[in-house]
This record gives C-alpha cells, structure tokens and sequence, in this order.
C-alpha cells in the first residue's frame, strides 16, 4: 500500500501484433498461408486444454477435435450447453448482402470500426467481417433454426448503429440457437473420443513452465479435488467480467476468474475501462436483485423510446398526450433514431433520468413504445417478432407491454476489454490463446449490436483454429512432469488460498461484500466517469478488498460441493479487477465508446476522443495486488477508416 | 409476505436426504423464487448453517440450469423456470415443499442439485448434424419451407432443464429426446443422418434408465418452454420408419 492512488508505469510500446502488412482484405490469407501446419497424423499427440464451452469455447473445441487434435475441455456449468453464450437474444451480424440494400465485408469493417470509435485494430475487424459470411454458412449446416421467410430464404434484421438489415436471428433466442449447434458438435466430438470433457470444474490457475503456458489448476466442484491438467497449449474462452458491477445481465456464475488468474501469471489485461452498458433492461426493482435482465436491442426496431417533457410527471403513459413527450432520440438523431449504439443510447437515457423525467420507481427507466409498431404492423406480427420478449418481461414486471409501454433503463451487458491478444489471438503468455469475450480484440470501445455472436464464432470456428497450428507446429514441446516444481508451487497457491478463505470465518457474506464492490463500481466507473469518482472508488476497493480478507464468511469445506466457496474465489478475484479497470478509466483522460469521461466532452455533451494522446490500446501488466501495474501501449494505425467525430445525427 | 419453507436436505449422492423446515420473512413479490432461496441462505450462512445448494445460473429462464419442485410441480404453479416464477404467486404464510427433481437417471448430488448429464449421452448419441468445419455450402443453396422451419424451432427452443422427466411420473425423457430429433429430422439437412439419429438416441435414453412414456401429458404441461406432446407421437413414428427401413 506504498504508492499514490492510480499510479504507474509506462514500459515498452507492444509493436509486433503479428498482422500481416499489405491491403487489409489480403492479410488473413497471408497470414493462413504464411501459418505453419501440423501433419494430420501428428496432431492427436497435441493436447489443448480449452477453458468454457460458449460460442467461442465451443466452436473452438469442436472444430480442432475435428481437426485431430486431442482436446480438454471445460466448464463451471453442469453442461456445456449452458454457458452463458446461451442467453443472447437478438442475433448475429453477417456480411451476407442478402438484402440486396449496400452491405458488403467493407462496410460491415466500416461500421465496427466505427461503432468502436476508433480504438479497435483495422487488421482484426476486417478479419471479422471477412469471416463472419462464412459463420452462416456454418450454422445453418448444423441445422441452427434461423427465421426465414415464406420462400425458405434467411430472414434478417437491423440492428442499433448500422443502417442495413445484416442481423441473421432466431425469434429472441439466437444465441441459444448457435449455442446448441456448437454444443452438439462438441458432444458428438466428445463421442468419438476426441474431447475430454470437464463439466462443473473451474479453472483456478494457469500453469506456465519455461515462460509457455502448459496447462492449468482445475477445482472439481463436487469433489472439492483440486487436479492438475497438463497440455501443448491453453484457450481461454471463459467470457467477460461484468460480474465485477454485481448487477448485471451476465449469469450469477460468469465470472473472471480464469483471465484473472492468466493476467497474474503474465499475459496482458488491454483496456479493462471499456465496458458495454446495454440501454434495454428491465429495472431493478428492489434491494433483492440478484441479476438484471437484458430486453434485446432488436426491440428499438420497432418501438419507440420517450419520456415525459416535462419533469416529475407522474401521470401513466396513457395519460401523456403525444405533444407532451419527448421522443429524445429521435429529436436527437433523426437519421439513426432509436437505433444509435448502445454507449449513445445508454448515455442518452442516464441524462433524461439525471434531469428528473425518468418513470417508474425512482425515476429510473424510459418508455420503450410499441403502440405504433401495434397499430401499423398489428398484434399477431409484433408477436410473432417480439413474442418471447413481451411474454418474459410480462412474467417479470407484471405488466402487458402490448398495453402499457415497457420500461427499460441501461445495465452493464458485455466488457470489450480483456486479455490482450496479437493478431493470431494469442496472449502475451506464448501457448495462451484468448478467444471471444475474454479477449479485447475487436470491438474497441464500443461493441455493435449482435457483434458479440460474430466474434466467438469467428475466433473459435475459423481463425483460432488456423492460427493455433503455427504455434504448435513449431514444437519444442518437452514433456512437463506432474510433479515439475512450477505444477506443484501453482497447485499449492491455489490449495492455500482456497484455505485461507475457509478460514477466515468471519461475520460477512460474499454476496455483501460483491454488491458494496459492485455499487460502487456503478456509481463510479459505470455509464459516466470522473477523475474525483474514479480516486474515490481507488481508494475504497483495496479497503474493501482487506476487508474482505478479514471478514467474509464461507461455511463449509473444501472438500464439497460448495457454493459459497465458488463465489468467494470469483469474487476475491473481482475485487482486484475493479481495481485496474478503475485505474485504466482514470489513466484514459479521453471519452470513447462505452468509456464517458466527463471532463472530455463537446458542447452537445458527446463523447469527446483525444485521439492525439490516447488512440491506443492500453496493456497493462500486473506487478503484484495494489502495486502499480505497468501500462504497454499499442498505438493504433488507421489506414483506411480515418478517425472522424462519431455521429449519428 | 413471511414463508415457511420444507426443502429437501441431502449433503451428497450417498447420504440419506430429509425433508427441513425454514422460516423466511419479508418476501417481496417481485422477487424471484431463486431470489427467495438466496435470502434464506444469507441468513443460514450467518447463522453458521450450510445454505441450501441448487443449481442456477442465467436467471432468465434460458441456460436451463435451475429445477426445483415445487409443491409437487417441477418449477411451481407457472409455466415457467424457477427463475422466473416471482413471489406473487404466494401468498402470506404459505408453506412451499422444495424438493429437487425426483427421477432414476437424475442422481441427487446434493440437496436441489442433479446429475442430469444422461442428457448429454443422449445428444452424443446422434443430436447433431455432421457439419464440420469449413464444409458448409453457402447458406441460401438450400431454402427451408417455413413452416418446416418453425417446426424445427419450436422443438429445439428446450433449454435441457429436465422438467420434462421430473414431472413424469415414468421419470420418462421422451419429450426432451423427442425435441432434437424433431429439430434436426424436419430440416434438409438432417436427412442422411435421421434414421441413425432416432435409433440411436432412443437406445441411449433406454440405456440411461429413462422411464417409457404412458402419454400422460405431465411432461408437456411442465415444460417451460412449452414443447409440445405431439413431438412424442412424432418420435415414435420417426423411429417406426427407422426400424421398419433398417429392417428392410
């Protein structure tokens, strides 16, 4: 606790991302052609232990298991079909063009670019977009249920800050749909033998031996056994950190535990400030929350967002004649409406609210409006779209939204920050892979709608499995013993801290001390931010985190199945996390995407970019708890999308 | 609104279980019932007290984790998941009877928590379609009749939460194995692999000690996600067509 608060180091710049040089729509070829190869004969002696079954889990262990290699896999879930992947709602974007109204891969790199505001690397997005035809492709081979249309083609839908309808869905459960594809190649993987699979086991610690990962620390969540499992090359597809904020649309057991880990042993955490806050959720309705549940985006299709002109007006939206409210995004944006990005939107919400026109209790929610979507589509068509959403928000609220308009206000969804990764997504540990919402790759500052299905089924069915063969047909593999000291000291931290927390045996629970951690990061690393807020909020989590480590209480063993237990772990672990994204957003004297930094906006109180000081990615490397970590800069060249004002007017 | 809870207590797969009592107080009714068990854990843990262990996970009803009964019912009155069936559909000093799902091929690990990875061994068996990687024609060169795509969908929206078999009371999973053969057999491109698929999956499900189906309906009414009982019947007719054609 020597240093100054939001102190620390600047090391060498991170030049080599690996991304081949030359025009963008050349470089993945290059770079595939430029990739080793591992014989097909040879692959099965490789081991890869891949780390969550979501979109990107999954698809990256099935297709290397198809491939030949020989994997281990696996998840905290008593399925892999129910990683949290399972859970989006709206759809997945693809450059398909099958509308025939101007989409193309270009526009598509175009739009995330931009949706990101400038702060993503151009080589990885063009990738993404390259990729992201073949994907459809891909599921629909797998027999996913896309909606279609009476003539059997692909139906599609817009979603927020693009002005084409490139969305593929499956009614409001998309990522359900993709998900059980990927899950049913890896099960018929796991048939033929070539997956090992590992459900309710959690990663605890990354084992690396002569500066390569070489495998990990796993906690059987039944047993209580703590196992060793060694391998060629580890994948890390374990999801996002929103859990750190408590309150959020993630599940109760998504958790940061495994990046977290991997960034303790060495690999490089870039842009941990860029969180996503997603602007359709229901609101909370008591101290009780546990979760917060996510209204897709899809919805602002179709209805209208408004809130009262005039302040404290309490009467019921029926009551509210059509002069009297203020339809505020599409007065604000007439050409995108009520489909601008979520940061815009999330943002656009907070400041009705902060003037005192928000409805609902506490003033903290907007209408989202579908009595005109009603009146000129009709019910049954509105159903047919929207159905399962209505019918979930009703069971939550009580409340018809074919009646009264619903009410939504923004909670934290997606992080776009994550472990570092180069352009062949591996991590700054050689042999560790990040793929999907754990790395930080390709959406910048800001995630577009439907984005997030692409980039885990672009990293885990075609472009991890490309590059993962080049560092693995490069070799020099030696044989790691089980009882190597590295394996033994990492097992034995891992054995003690589990101890520890059983120790403590103190008068709080780990939920108490995750929702004071997680109000606080809202309050002050949440939709808005700001130097004071951010100090503070430095100041209070390593007094937290103390007190964390002298009062909480976690009954039980360690030798069981033991909930509590599994949530202290992940929780210690959020509580150092909170830490360096409150540093990283104090560190980022700029606003960007999901990151609004008060002291840096326009006169109309936009996001204002610094692009001359911070249009970089931000790497941090970890020194030890509360020290200063160092910051490594990526710079960011535009060749093509040149930096401009994001407007969405 | 104040509870009285009787939930069935087990601390693993090998000791003996009992029904215990639990009072809990001020239950809003915009909580969820998952939200209630989290409260009264609070309170154990506090207490010093084991909290009770039931899986869960996304709590909006779709990752299929949670599965509690529910006063005899498998996730309670609504027709919904035990994460989204909210307090008000209690009552003040109601006494709820929580038990975990009650079924052979679902072993209890501990108090609500199952084993249901019998559900995994039935997919393996053939709930898929050989598609590997990078072999997929684009995806227009085969359209889809709608209605054959609706049909798909509407089976393959089960979440695998197994209230299906907790309901029956065969403890069958004839609705749950039913929903991906109907899924994947209706489209085009299930058809080379439909035969194998029914006769294999049917064979994991008997194997995995799944109960025979008596068309009673309950799995039907208990699904959350309302896959219909006519999935059965049109299983068993799949199945009669792979086992008269692999006779041929």
């Amino acid at each position: 606790m020597s240093n100054k608060i939001g102190s620390y180091t600047v090391g060498d710049d991170l030049v080599d991302t690996k991304a081949p040089s030359g025009p963008v729509e050349d470089r993945w070829d290059k770079r595939r052609f430029g990739a080793k190869l591992v014989n097909p004969a040879n692959r099965r002696k490789h081991r890869v232990i891949v780390v969550g079954t979501g979109l990107a889990g999954g698809s990256a262990g099935a297709t290397l298991a198809e491939q030949g290699y020989h994997v281990i896999q696996f998840c905290y879930q008593d399925s892999p079909r129910r990683a949290h992947s399972v859970a989006a709602q709206g759809g997945i974007n693809a450059a398909k063009n099958y509308r025939n109204d101007g989409d193309s891969i270009y526009r598509l790199f175009y739009d995330t670019v931009k949706g990101g505001d400038f702060r993503s690397r151009e080589s990885n997005v063009y990738r993404l977009a390259q990729v992201s035809v073949e994907i459809i492709d891909q599921c629909v081979a797998q027999g996913v249920p896309f909606a279609r249309e009476y003539g059997g083609l692909l139906d599609n839908r817009s979603f927020g800050g693009v002005q084409v309808s490139r969305t593929f869905y499956a009614r409001g459960q998309t990522g359900q749909q993709l998900l059980l594809g990927a899950y049913q190649a890896l099960e018929r993987q796991i048939d033929a033998g070539n997956i090992e699979m590992h459900p309710r086991t959690e990663m605890l610690d990354l084992i690396v031996v002569d500066g390569r990962a070489r495998g990990i620390v796993a906690r059987d969540l039944i047993t209580g056994e703590i196992s060793t499992y060694l391998a060629d090359a580890v994948v890390l597809a374990s999801g996002g950190y929103g859990n750190t904020f408590y309150l959020s649309t993630n599940a109760k057991g998504s958790n940061a535990t495994a990046i977290w880990r991997a960034h303790k042993r060495g690999a490089h955490f870039a842009n941990p400030c860029y969180t996503q806050i997603h602007p359709t959720c229901i609101p909370r309705s008591g101290e009780h929350q546990s979760k917060l549940t996510l209204m897709s985006e899809s919805l602002r299709n179709d209805g209208r967002i408004w809130v009262p002109k005039k302040k404290g007006d309490t009467r019921s939206p029926e009551q509210i004649p059509e002069d009297e409210r203020d339809y505020y995004l599409e007065r604000v944006y007439p050409s995108y409406g009520n489909l601008v990005p979520r940061d815009v939107a999330s943002r656009a919400a907070k400041n009705v609210c902060d003037e005192g026109r928000g409805v609902g209790p506490g003033g903290l929610g907007v209408y989202l409006d579908f009595a005109d979507a009603i009146k000129r589509m009709g019910r049954d068509k509105v159903a047919e779209k929207y159905g399962n959403l209505f019918e979930m928000y009703e069971r939550i609220t009580a409340e018809d939204p074919y009646q009264v308009p619903m009410r939504i206000y923004p909670a934290i969804h997606y992080t776009m920050g994550g472990l570092w990764v180069d352009y062949d997504l591996q991590s700054t540990i050689p042999g560790m892979f990040v793929i999907g919402e754990a790395n930080f790759s390709d959406h910048g500052a800001n995630r577009l709608g439907a984005s997030a299905l692409m980039q885990g089924l672009a990293d885990g069915y075609f472009v991890l499995p490309a590059t993962i063969n080049d560092y693995l047909a490069r070799g020099g593999f030696d044989q790691v013993s089980p009882d190597d000291p590295v394996v033994t000291a990492t097992v034995g931290e891992v054995q003690d801290r589990i101890k520890r927390l059983l120790a403590v045996d103190g008068d709080r629970t780990v939920d108490s001390f995750h929702r004071e951690l997680g109000m606080l990061v809202w309050d002050e690393c949440g939709m808005s931010r700001n130097a004071e807020g951010l100090r503070k909020a430095l100041k209070r989590i390593p007094e937290l985190r103390e007190e964390f480590w002298q009062r909480v209480k976690v009954p039980g063993t360690g030798f069981e199945l033991n909930q509590s237990l599994e949530k202290a772990n992940r929780v210690a672990d959020f509580l150092e996390l909170a830490e360096l994204m409150c540093l990283d957003a104090l560190h980022r004297e700029e606003s960007c995407g999901g990151h609004f930094r008060e002291e840096s906006q326009t006169d109309d109180g936009e996001a204002k970019r610094d692009d001359d000081r911070f249009s970089y990615v931000a790497a941090w490397e970890y020194t030890g708890v509360g020290e200063p970590p160092v910051l490594h800069k990526e710079n960011l060249d535009f060749e093509y999308v040149h930096p401009t004002l994001r407007s969405y007017a | 609104m104040n509870l009285t809870l009787r939930i069935w207590r087990q601390p693993n797969a090998d000791a003996e279980g009992q029904m215990v009592t639990y009072q809990v107080a001020d239950v809003s009714g915009d909580m969820s019932f998952l939200e209630m068990l989290d409260i009264l854990n609070e309170d154990l843990i506090l207490r010093g007290e084991e909290p009770v262990a039931f899986d869960h996970d996304c709590r909006e009803g779709i990752c299929g984790s949670c599965g509690m009964v529910i006063n005899g019912q498998a996730h309670g009155p609504e027709r919904t998941t035990a994460c989204q069936l909210h307090m008000r559909h209690f009552a003040d000093g109601d006494v709820i009877d929580i038990e975990p799902w009650r079924a052979g091929a679902f072993p209890v690990v501990k108090d609500l928590v199952v084993d249901r990875s019998a559900f995994d061994r039935i997919i393996q068996a053939g709930g898929y379609i050989t598609a590997p990687t990078g072999t997929a024609p684009d995806a227009h060169a085969v359209p889809v009749p709608k209605p054959d795509a609706d049909t798909a969908f509407e089976n393959a929206t089960c979440i695998g939460c197994g209230a299906c078999v907790a309901a029956c009371p065969n403890g069958s999973a004839m609705l749950f194995t039913s929903a991906k053969i109907n899924h994947l057999n209706v489209l085009p491109q299930g058809q080379p692999e439909r035969e194998s698929r029914v006769l294999n999956m049917i064979t994991t499900m008997d194997e995995a000690g799944f109960g025979g189906c008596t068309n009673t309906g309950e799995c039907a009414a208990a699904c959350p996600k309302g896959i219909p009982l006519a999935s059965i019947a049109k299983m068993n007719r799949e199945f009669l067509r792979a086992t008269r054609k692999a006779g041929r």
